[in-house]
């Protein structure tokens, strides 16, 4: 199979990949053989299996609530790629 | 169209912060405010390879409000991500609860009008605010935005209701009711202007006796009770209207503006969302036993609905002035604190529900913002009982207490207040004014009683209000009657 | 000999006896990297300086001590560039150690810097590093394997004398086959994830590449443990793993399932797989075949498992707070888009969009659930696997180290070098890669697989079977002209 140029663009909106055209038809191409390769999963009988989330019976992993002093905000900044007065600076966002 | 012919389904979803001492999935300070990006670590930024772990006594608060909620409470339950991208979400997922929440399948009594009403909640369930974003002007104008992840990270509760609700009065009082309680169990601020309690709804309107529901909208930005309410008579005005022009409600969010009292459609060009919700592999399971529920009920403050009922069978209140009264916590606790201090209850709630209330709404304050304490209005019904002070003089020095903050027997001091019971000083004076009068001491003589009241009043006017009306009273009785 | 050629234990033995210093040791890694780095193109980043500086202040002899380590570049290193071999993160500095990278600071190991890694550990050879491969040192026309690819080169180069890498699929046990070192995976929840920069949190575990079964459980002993900072991390007591180091495997049961010598598996990596059967029947332990019915269906599971899981935890790459921004974007939208369309490599864009389009609304059940199903039969498979034998043994990989480019163009041939470690990594369980044989010069890994915690098994079989072959004795010719 495979995807149509339309689910790639769909799917990539979600990812927020910017695709070339060049990507955008190779991924089509190459999701659609992946998909087909797991396809083979559809020949197995599931209905009564549990799905399995965690390989190990963990439940009930917490932390006290107890409060700890934060990160210096010059660290924390130290990254941006763009700053301004101690808040991470964006592009417009409309 | 006929109007009347139709009616409103509102359902809520209610957003509370908090009030842990640390964040949800780490230990940074849960505060509010604060220099921006001060409170914050790489676990609430999302920076790369960190991970959550559950704050317990965030499970612990949502399993109280369950509970106070009249919801089951999930044996099994876990946390999901909610994927989307937004500068203010760092790790561009939300944690939450998705089709596992904690709490599920409770109710909210709530009065309107004297009737009372049952109102479903159809799930409570725990997940992580997100940043707040700083726009110069609007976020259509602002030339770039700025980010401040102080928030991003505090524990919220999501407390959705059934579409049980017909009007906005409805649904202000079920938040009201909502904040009452939550402010009872102690879990959250419940502070609208500062975000801790944020509202939205989703409206639909349907013909009178219809089971199925129309097309809803999805209102939000809704910062205070009377915005709330505003907004959803305006959105279910403006379906109305839609449908009467032979138009259609078109499934939207949209949000209130409270500049121009309006909502608006917040549709944008993106694609519809799609969360892709899945299990959070970097978090387990939630597995709460009856023990785990039975310890924290045992632990259960108590709730409006009791404190009511006690305040009525205890003090001897009428319904209406126990409802008041623990109309919130904080009024409750004033008022139990009053009276452990040897507050006389039915005083303490005549002061609570009048003067006290009127300067509180008078100044748009709450009562825990107030300067009053309760050994300050025990102190002062304690002078008003004792006759140091009149009950007119009492307002005047009940509001210099609001004002200042200072104690009733300083003020008194100070402004020479004390009261007036002294005979020796008040014959003189009362005599003068009766010579003053013949025709009003004329007319009691002849049985006008009201006659008397001039007289008091007079006396009162003279005295600046200091003079101890019983002890005036019978000056003036014996004085009229003795010259006769 | 130089130092750099010894194992942890012989150097701590040196170091007990005062024969050597941690300084001298880490100047032998640190000339054999400027010797043959060039070539191995093992590391990202050398932190030659500190390293130095470090070495010189600490004493040695007490357990790992002055060894000179390095760690795979997607584990968080505070103050030293971690890049996750991807230009999105090309200059990223954490202000955080992992968990790990703090327990080897703890135990005064000397760190001489990051390795190199397919993009976000997606791969199988070390090509799709953003920034150059990493070669096989006993090949440099191969691959050294991946994602850990340049750990497991720089210990079989002698360039550290272990590293830490990590595995999702395979990602230290392949190249760990491939580049003819030791390569453990141990249990989910086993060793903390913290700090290791996510690609599958359900199935990612740290674990360490090292020259022999005895480093490995040396490495291992220092490195396991719960964490308060991983919710996954297993509240159990680690043992003592060098006690595990018997030689003895007499009546151990040894489980061979034949799934995992099928037709895909090269014909001279199987007749060596054989002969290392051989050698435990020889040295006492009982060895039989047996079924893991639904090996099959395991690869397929995790293509979309895996990339639905990296999908959400590559979301965060959004040029807002750190990483790569695209700064010619003037709205957020197109800052995104473009941003994630630099930063991100071939691979990992493929498998975000096949992650994402598993998740999407409509797919979710048939795409993602199922494959949590299907994980649970591969799991169970296992239970019932170990309720008769202590370990089951197969072979790592497939085929040898392949050669450069060779698979680049060809997804699936790519994802299938990963067919036999795969299964594990979706039930959880330890395995370890060790060196079996050769085949025409390169080596060939046996992968040995216990129960969830049975690290120790692991490390008797592979420990008494080592010390029963002269394999470890072999090094790649890297020698320089």
């Amino acid at each position: 199979m495979t995807l149509s140029r339309q689910e790639v663009e769909h799917v990539a909106m979600l990812a927020r990949l910017k695709l070339s055209e060049e990507e955008k038809e190779r991924l089509s191409s190459e999701l659609g053989a992946i998909l087909d390769y797991v396809e083979r999963l559809e020949a197995l009988p599931t209905a009564e299996v549990e799905p399995l989330a965690h390989v190990l019976p963990m439940h009930n992993a917490f932390r006290p609530d107890e409060p700890r002093a934060p990160f210096a905000r010059d660290e924390m900044l130290a990254n941006a790629p763009q700053a301004l007065d101690g808040l991470f600076k964006v592009p417009r966002i409309l | 169209m006929e109007r009347g012919g139709y009616e409103a389904v509102i359902g809520l979803e209610v957003h509370v912060e908090l009030k842990t001492a640390s964040k949800i999935f780490c230990a940074c300070p849960n505060q509010f405010g604060g220099e921006p990006n001060t409170h914050i670590c790489p676990v609430c930024t999302g920076m790369p390879g960190v991970l959550p772990v559950v704050n317990q006594r965030v499970v612990e608060y949502a399993i109280r409000t369950g509970l106070a909620l009249n919801c089951q409470i999930a044996p099994f339950s876990k946390f999901d991500r909610k994927n989307y991208f937004y500068p203010d979400l760092p790790k561009a997922y939300q944690i939450s609860q998705y089709d596992l929440p904690i709490c599920r399948g409770g109710y909210l009594d709530i009065e309107v009008e004297g009737e009372r009403r049952r109102i479903g909640i159809t799930r409570v369930h725990m997940e992580e605010d997100a940043g707040k974003l700083v726009h110069l002007g609007t976020i259509a104008t602002t030339p770039y935005s700025l980010v401040d992840l102080n928030r991003s990270g505090v524990p919220l509760l999501e407390i959705v209701s059934e579409p049980d609700l017909r009007t906005p009065a409805e649904a202000r009082a079920y938040v009201e009711r909502l904040r009452a309680v939550l402010l009872f169990l102690g879990v959250s601020d419940c502070k609208m202007q500062e975000g801790s309690l944020r509202c939205d709804a989703n409206v639909s309107v349907r013909p009178r006796g219809s089971q199925a529901l129309g097309t809803k909208t999805e209102i939000k930005n809704m910062n205070s009770f009377k915005a709330l309410e505003r907004a959803l008579a305006y959105e279910i005005e403006r379906q109305l209207d839609l449908l009467e022009d032979g138009g259609c409600v078109v499934q939207e969010t949209r949000t209130w503006d409270e500049g121009k009292q309006v909502t608006l459609s917040m549709r944008s060009k993106e694609e519809a969302h799609d969360y892709r919700y899945f299990p959070d592999p970097d978090l387990v399971p939630i597995v709460i036993d009856d023990e785990w529920v039975e310890r924290v009920r045992a632990t259960m403050p108590e709730l409006p609905d009791a404190a009511r009922q006690r305040l009525q069978s205890c003090y001897g209140l009428s319904a209406y002035d126990a409802g008041v009264l623990t109309a919130t916590k904080d009024s409750l606790d004033f008022f139990d604190a009053c009276v452990a201090l040897g507050g006389e209850a039915k005083a303490v709630a005549n002061w609570m529900m009048g003067d006290f209330s009127r300067l509180l709404n008078q100044r748009g304050e709450e009562i825990a913002e107030s300067k009053v304490t309760p050994a300050a209005l025990v102190r002062m019904l304690e002078m008003v009982r004792e006759g140091t002070i009149s009950g007119k003089l009492a307002k005047a020095v009940f509001e210099e207490m609001y004002a200042s903050g200072r104690g009733p027997d300083e003020i008194v001091r100070e402004q020479g207040l004390v009261q007036i019971s002294d005979e020796e000083a008040l014959a003189p004076l009362i005599a003068a004014i009766v010579a003053d009068n013949p025709k009003v001491a004329e007319d009691y003589r002849n049985g006008k009683d009201k006659a008397l009241g001039f007289f008091v009043g007079q006396v009162m006017k003279a005295t600046r209000g200091q003079a101890n009306p019983q002890v005036v009273n019978a000056i003036l009785q014996r004085m009229l009657r003795g010259t006769q | 000999m130089s130092l750099c050629s010894l194992t942890v234990h012989e150097l701590v033995t040196l170091l007990q006896r005062r024969e050597v210093s941690p300084l001298e040791i880490a100047t032998s890694c640190l000339q054999r990297i400027e010797a043959v780095d060039a070539r191995v193109r093992a590391f990202l980043t050398v932190t030659a300086e500190q390293a130095l500086e470090h070495a010189r202040a600490i004493e040695g002899g007490r357990g790992l001590a002055g060894i000179p380590a390095a760690v795979k570049d997607n584990l968080c290193t505070r103050g030293v560039r971690t890049t996750c071999a991807s230009r999105i993160l090309e200059n990223f500095v954490p202000p955080y150690d992992a968990t790990v990278v703090a327990r080897l600071v703890q135990a005064q190991v000397v760190s001489l810097g990051k390795l190199n890694m397919d993009e976000f550990a997606m791969g199988s050879s070390t090509e799709n590093s953003a920034f150059f491969p990493t070669r096989n040192p006993w090949d440099l026309e191969r691959v050294p394997g991946g994602s850990s690819g340049g750990s497991a080169a720089a210990v079989a180069a002698d360039e550290v004398i272990f590293a830490l890498g990590s595995d999702t699929g395979g990602s230290i046990r392949q190249p760990a086959a491939f580049c003819g070192v030791v390569g453990m995976k141990p249990t989910y929840g086993r060793v903390s994830r913290f700090g290791l920069v996510a690609f599958a949190s359900s199935l990612d575990q740290v674990g360490c590449l090292t020259k022999d079964v005895t480093d490995c459980a040396m490495v291992l002993q220092v490195i396991s443990g719960f964490d308060p900072m991983d919710s996954t991390s297993a509240r159990m007591e680690v043992p003592d793993y060098t006690a595990a180091l018997t030689g003895e495997v007499k009546g151990m049961k040894i489980g061979v399932p034949r799934e995992y010598f099928g037709e895909g598996v090269d014909g001279a990596v199987k007749e060596v797989l054989q002969r290392a059967l051989q050698q435990f029947e020889a040295l006492g332990a009982v060895v039989e075949e047996t079924s893991l019915p639904h090996t099959e269906y395991a690869l397929p599971a995790y293509y979309i498992l895996a990339p639905a899981e990296a999908s959400s935890n590559l979301a965060r790459f959004d040029g807002v707070r750190y990483g790569l921004r695209d700064e010619t974007a003037d709205n957020l939208l197109d800052m995104y888009g473009s941003t994630r369309a630099r930063g991100f490599g071939p691979e990992v864009k493929r498998r975000i969009m096949l992650g994402t389009y598993a998740l999407s609304s409509g797919y979710y059940d048939a795409y993602y659930l199922k494959a949590m199903r299907v994980r649970r039969l591969v799991k169970e498979d296992f239970d019932r696997a170990f309720a008769r034998y202590d370990v089951l043994v197969t072979p790592t990989a497939p085929t040898v180290a392949f050669r450069l480019n060779e698979k680049v163009d060809d997804v699936l041939a790519m994802y299938m070098s990963d067919i036999a470690t795969i299964p594990v990594n979706l039930a959880g369980i330890p395995a370890v890669s060790i060196p079996c044989g050769f085949v025409q010069g390169l080596p060939v890994g046996m992968q040995v697989m216990g129960r969830p915690f049975g690290e120790a098994d692991l490390l008797r079989a592979a420990y008494a079977f080592e010390q029963h072959t002269g394999i470890r004795a072999l090094k790649p010719g890297l020698e320089v002209a």
